[in-house]
């Protein structure tokens, strides 16, 4: 009670808050708090009021998961992480974040959301001799000289530190806290609900990429093409949003019949229309033949519509002929021949799940492994075979694009689910053939449209990342696979992206641990029902913001027009360093380079490019 | 010309190695010194030109069902795969070429008939445009430790070694010669960097004849010397770049390596460069990867492992960083030799002068340290470029990987290389084409008596003249010398398409940075140019007509720089927009004016143009930015009208 009064006297000094304190609400008070904690590191902890304020805000936070944190402030903790000098402070554990101040100064404060960490490993050091721990409790958790434990921490942004704890107890409790904090599962005790930033205007994100606006822009160059609502309120599937573009030879009836024949209602829907050649790409999941070959009529006079007459049509598989074959067993299967005339079906296997995510510990293991022979390296690399996987993926994505733009066909896409092979293909072909996807915007739109509202479950492929000793369940890298392939296209094409790398790292880190809704849960529904939108901020609010956005351009960037065909043989494809080795290679000279490719391309003053940039970058920052 | 049986044959296909396209057709035409296929395409002329002496190997495969396969292996990584109709010509195309491809003797090499139509002056002069003795005086040698000696002056003491040499001023010339019979093939310790922020040496020789036991007491004071010219340690390290087991077998032969109790005060270090043979297997082993036929990941990454290349590189690269690491950090001298002192020493010399001094990471420096550290110190290019048809267990890669690990340098620390990627590909390049004298012979004194220098020319001011597209656009000039201290952890160590699948375009970065920024900057200074051109001419016009209409013009022209400066701290998309507008507004002005300045006669219409300019500037809101032009403008022209 002492505390409270603490935080009373302090609330009346800071008029924002009292309004909290009116309504009387804890719960309210909480959040308001919270807000005082996030203006703590924009004061810095010298400021002596602002660090008793932090103080305060901690312990008020503990005691709402108070039976989680077992020790929410440590002295003297030695912070030691890539790049930078270690540095001594006192740790702070709150709800959401790790905290640690020199109160020295506000650089070297460490600002950990605890999301964040994937895995954390606790070694007990005795320097003055062995001591039981039992010997430890028997002087009630009494510091003496000479004990201390290490605290590893391993983050899903791949990075590692380092804390020295004193006394043995205590850092076992920091641990202990730490991996209950970490490990919540309840989508509505995370950060982003909690998370209130300072900048106005931080709502325009989330009506930015709608599937109206998607449909204006179809409607520009064909009318073959529908919006449908048959999907309202999630009546039909619980992966995809509430409108969907679908053919218009095919009505909202028929649609409830063919979702019923496809897996989780994953009925075919428009992806992408090429301009050029006025092909399309669509996807869906299987069809739900069974061992006995089902059939349904909508669904084939449905693929029969999106054809040109005498036209062909290629349907991409994303599984082996084998494991579709198997799928039926278990009541899928796929398009027969004889049934879906001229529609071609070309297996082309891509891995998923379980075997994405072991690539993924693989590799991040191998860039930690400090043994210095190259042989070794080469072996770990091949073995992690993740950039098979990328070589794999972007392959059948340039298939993909080229039966659209050479071969004038149309494509549907699906595997099992149709939630992330099929995802990967539809998303890199758009990148390959449109170039509006490869500005800011239109990668922005990209991601709203092929993944978070074609629903890929973020929540679930996300959970954990390359460290983490829990039991994998449906984790696997899937959105990252996809990442990489725009990096090898990056690199490969220099000039014609608007945005750079960094972008890319950006949704990476945000897709695994973030402080914006954007990427929880795993659909639309899910969102909706959560309230996300209304209770969270995207993070398209934060990174459109001009002097977010100045940080993702290239300066390189000259509109390309025509398709980007990258080349897939090894030689050309290379491991993503920017990601897979920042926190183990130095970034100091990158980055200069950067800085004089910036100055150049400033001082040359290149005329800048009308692009979707200029015209809807937001206006009232200006 | 005698070898040449068949100068053309016509339609014969040229296979892309990796794309199922169709194959070109086209004529293939035998000349004296280059194989020439032209694609027999309608619109662009297409041409190949193979030059006999970057050929290293010649295959006919068996019969397909198209023709008779004729594969071409060169020695910078092309592979030409031609079909040709009738097996005759075939034949003859391959025997000719196996002929022409390896010259028995100097004077057929390309250097001798090359003509570039300068004149006997120019020529000289090209010759005397890298000069060691300036670099060494760089360095500030001569100075009170370190002197020139004549004591090879007609190559009697050492005949690999060249005539200008550096020693120890301590190092009297018995010390020397009786130093230079210990070591093999007589290649004494010698100066090959100073690094003057503190005295440390680097040197350079062959192995010790030294056996199981014997001893030299010159060669223990010839060390000596170089390690007391370094008064600011108390030690000096030796390297002995082979591996430890190589060394041991060398002493059966007499040879070996420098036994610590002998010699006082030094550090003996191994480091374990593998010999030229394994290096010739390890890149056959590469080249076999990078041919691979749609190769899967795994299979590249498992070949490109087996081959072993990279773990070679990284070794000379890690031998490199110790060197540096000795002078610039321990402020240790240091003596590196391997067998012979002419591969692997000049390897592990030239890329520790690479990482100590920024120097030789110019344009100019690079050509320098090559001159310094392969050419005049006897590396043998004849028979490791396989220059003339001699031993094929002689060829080895050495100074490929020289030129490998700067690139890796260059991809480490991308703005302290003045060079790109393109230069060291053109002297690559050049070091097998013996179009330029440089590298042919093996020695200087065999270079004399070729009498290079009079009958051929040097490669380097061709490189000069037309230095630009070799520029590093991202290059950070600085004042201070910087010491590069590289990362060597396995990861850094990347597979170099560029080089190795160079010819290979599909496989190639399909936009390359260092073009655009070219390009950016060209359009840059054309800019600036035609400004500065339109500004005389307006100086021209004003001294005639006095008339002040036209100061408005220069004066934005003027503004137009100061303004950029003025918006760089603008927010992003702001700074955009304003630009465009201000270059547009900006450019018809200066029409306007040159249109203007044609036509004298309509001086007042010419000042209405301008005026109706300016309000456009107005109306697109530029008030803001340049303000004061505007006003100042403003007035001059409201002047004219009214006159």
């Amino acid at each position: 009670m002492k505390i409270y009064f603490h935080i009373s006297v302090h609330l009346i000094s800071k008029p924002q808050q009292i309004q909290a304190a009116k309504l009387g609400h804890f719960q309210k008070l909480f959040v308001t708090l919270y807000l005082n904690e996030l203006q703590c590191r924009v004061h810095s902890f010298s400021d002596p009021e602002g660090f008793c304020s932090l103080f305060l805000c901690v312990c008020l936070r503990a005691m709402e998961f108070s039976e989680l944190i077992k020790t929410s402030k440590v002295d003297h903790v030695l912070l030691s992480r890539p790049f930078l000098p270690p540095v001594k402070g006192t740790l702070c554990i709150t709800s959401h974040h790790l905290l640690l101040s020199s109160r020295a100064g506000d650089k070297e404060e460490l600002w950990l959301l605890l999301r964040n960490i994937d895995a954390i490993e606790k070694s007990v050091q005795n320097i003055s001799g062995y001591q039981s721990i039992k010997c430890v409790n028997q002087q009630n958790g009494d510091r003496y000289t000479g004990s201390s434990g290490i605290i590893t921490i391993k983050c899903k942004d791949l990075c590692i530190m380092y804390l020295e704890i004193p006394g043995m107890e205590e850092c076992l409790n920091v641990a202990k806290s730490i991996e209950s904090l970490s490990s919540l599962e309840s989508i509505r005790h995370m950060y982003p609900f909690f998370y209130r930033p300072k900048e106005p205007n931080l709502q325009e994100g989330w009506n930015l990429f709608t599937p109206e606006e998607q449909f204006t822009k179809l409607s520009l160059h064909t009318d073959n093409w529908r919006l449908s609502y048959v999907n309202k309120e999630f009546a039909v599937c619980l992966s995809y949003p509430e409108a969907v573009i679908v053919h218009k030879a095919v009505d909202d009836a028929a649609l409830k019949i063919i979702a019923c024949f496809r897996q989780s209602g994953r009925f075919p829907v428009l992806s992408y229309h090429h301009k050029r050649t006025g092909m399309v790409i669509m996807r869906s999941s299987q069809p739900l033949t069974g061992a006995n070959g089902k059939r349904c009529k909508e669904d084939e006079q449905y693929l029969a519509a999106v054809l040109h007459p005498d036209k062909k049509g290629y349907i991409i598989d994303t599984r082996s002929t084998q494991a579709a074959h198997q799928a039926k067993v278990k009541g899928g299967g796929f398009e027969s021949k004889t049934k879906y005339h001229n529609w071609k079906r070309l297996h082309r296997s891509i891995e998923r799940g379980r075997v994405l995510q072991e690539s993924l510990i693989k590799l991040v293991d191998a860039c930690n492994d400090q043994s210095n022979s190259i042989d070794r390296w080469l072996s770990k690399l091949e073995a992690s075979k993740w950039l098979s996987h990328v070589k794999t993926v972007l392959t059948i994505a340039c298939l993909a694009a080229q039966c659209v733009d050479r071969e004038g066909v149309s494509v549907l896409i699906h595997d099992s689910e149709g939630r992330d092979s099929t995802l990967q293909l539809t998303s890199l072909a758009q990148i390959i053939l449109d170039p509006d996807c490869r500005t800011i915007d239109g990668f922005q739109a990209l991601i709203e449209r092929e993944w978070l509202q074609a629903g890929h479950p973020f929540q679930h492929r996300c959970a954990s990342s390359a460290y983490s000793h829990a039991k994998p369940k449906q984790e696997a890298p899937v959105f990252l696979i996809f990442l990489d392939c725009c990096w090898q296209m990056i690199s490969q094409f220099p000039c014609s992206f608007q945005f750079n790398e960094h972008f890319l790292i950006i949704l990476f880190e945000h897709a695994y641990a973030s402080c914006f809704g954007t990427f929880l849960c795993n659909n639309e529904k899910e969102r909706f029902t959560l309230n996300v939108k209304e209770q969270t901020i995207s993070i398209w609010s934060r990174m459109n913001r001009p002097c977010e956005r100045k940080q993702y351009m290239n300066p390189l960037y000259e509109r390309n027009n025509l398709a980007i065909w990258p080349s897939v043989a090894p030689q050309s494809l290379q491991l993503w360093q920017g990601l897979f080795l920042r926190w183990n290679r130095s970034p100091e000279h990158q980055n200069e380079a950067w800085e004089q490719i910036h100055h150049i391309m400033e001082s040359s003053r290149r005329k800048p490019h009308p692009t979707s940039a200029q015209l809807s970058a937001p206006k009232e920052d200006y | 010309m005698e070898y040449i049986i068949t100068p053309k044959v016509e339609q014969v296909k040229l296979l892309d190695r990796f794309t199922s396209k169709k194959p070109a057709v086209g004529t293939l035409y035998l000349t004296a010194t280059h194989l020439i296929y032209v694609e027999s395409s309608p619109e662009i002329r297409n041409e190949t030109w193979i030059l006999h002496h970057h050929i290293s190997a010649i295959e006919k495969l068996p019969l397909t069902s198209t023709g008779y396969p004729l594969l071409i292996h060169c020695k910078n990584f092309r592979v030409a795969h031609f079909i040709i109709c009738r097996e005759r010509d075939c034949h003859d195309v391959y025997s000719s070429l196996l002929r022409l491809s390896q010259p028995v003797v100097f004077e057929e090499l390309y250097a001798f008939s090359y003509n570039p139509k300068q004149t006997e002056m120019s020529r000289g002069m090209g010759w005397k445009i890298i000069d060691i003795e300036d670099d060494f005086h760089r360095m500030g040698v001569p100075n009170e430790y370190w002197e020139q000696t004549d004591v090879n002056e007609n190559y009697e003491i050492c005949n690999t070694y060249s005539t200008f040499l550096c020693v120890p001023k301590e190092a009297s010339k018995p010390v020397i010669v009786g130093s230079s019979k210990f070591r093999s093939r007589g290649r004494f310790p010698v100066l090959s960097y100073f690094f003057k922020e503190n005295n440390a040496a680097i040197c350079r020789c062959s192995q010790p004849l030294s056996g199981f036991s014997a001893r030299c007491m010159e060669d223990e004071q010839m060390l000596q010397a170089i390690s007391k010219a370094n008064p600011g340690s108390p030690f000096m390290y030796v390297v002995d770049t082979r591996p430890k087991l190589n060394a041991m077998a060398n002493r059966a032969a007499g040879k070996g390596y420098e036994n610590e109790d002998n010699y006082s005060n030094i550090r003996f270090q191994f480091i374990g460069i593998e010999n030229i043979h394994v290096m010739r297997n390890s890149l056959q082993k590469l080249l076999e990867v990078c041919e691979l036929k749609a190769p899967s990941m795994s299979e590249f990454l498992t070949g490109l492992e087996n081959s072993g290349w990279l773990r070679h590189i990284k070794a000379v690269m890690d031998a490199g960083v110790f060197l540096a690491k000795a002078v610039s950090e321990e402020k240790a001298s240091v003596l590196v030799h391997c067998s012979d002192g002419w591969d692997r020493t000049g390897q592990v010399c030239s890329l520790a002068a690479l990482l100590l001094d920024s120097y030789y990471r110019t344009i100019k420096g690079f050509m320098v340290l090559i001159e310094k550290e392969w050419i005049s110190m006897g590396h043998k290019f004849s028979q490791r470029c396989g220059h003339l048809e001699a031993d094929p267990k002689e060829i080895s890669p050495v100074f490929t990987q020289f030129i490998e690990c700067t690139w890796h340098l260059m991809e480490q620390f991308p703005c302290a290389f003045e060079f790109n990627e393109k230069y060291l590909l053109e002297i690559h390049d050049h070091v097998f084409s013996c179009q330029f004298g440089n590298f042919i012979g093996n020695c200087q004194k065999e270079r004399h008596e070729l009498k290079l220098q009079e009958k051929t020319y040097s490669l380097w001011p061709f490189l000069l003249a037309k230095q630009y597209p070799y520029q590093n656009p991202l290059y950070k000039p600085s004042a201070v010398n910087i010491v590069l201290k590289p990362n060597t952890a396995p990861f850094n160590f990347k597979f170099w398409c560029g080089m190795y699948n160079r010819f290979d375009k599909g496989m190639q970065p399909r936009q390359s940075v260092v073009d655009c920024l070219h390009a950016s900057m060209k359009q840059k200074t054309d800019f600036e140019e035609t400004v500065a051109d339109l500004n005389q001419k307006l100086t021209h016009q004003d001294k005639s007509h006095s008339d002040s209409t036209f100061i408005l013009p220069m004066k934005l022209s003027i503004e137009e720089d100061s303004t950029h400066l003025q918006v760089i701290g603008a927010p992003q998309d702001y700074l955009e927009e304003e630009q465009m507008m201000f270059t547009n507004g900006a450019e018809e002005v200066i029409e306007t004016v040159s249109a203007g300045s044609k036509d004298v006669d309509n001086v007042t219409d010419s000042s209405f143009k301008c005026q109706s300019t300016l309000n456009n500037i107005d109306s697109l809101e530029l008030v803001k930015l340049n303000i004061h032009v505007d006003e100042d403008n403003h007035q001059i022209s409201q002047d004219t009208i009214e006159k």
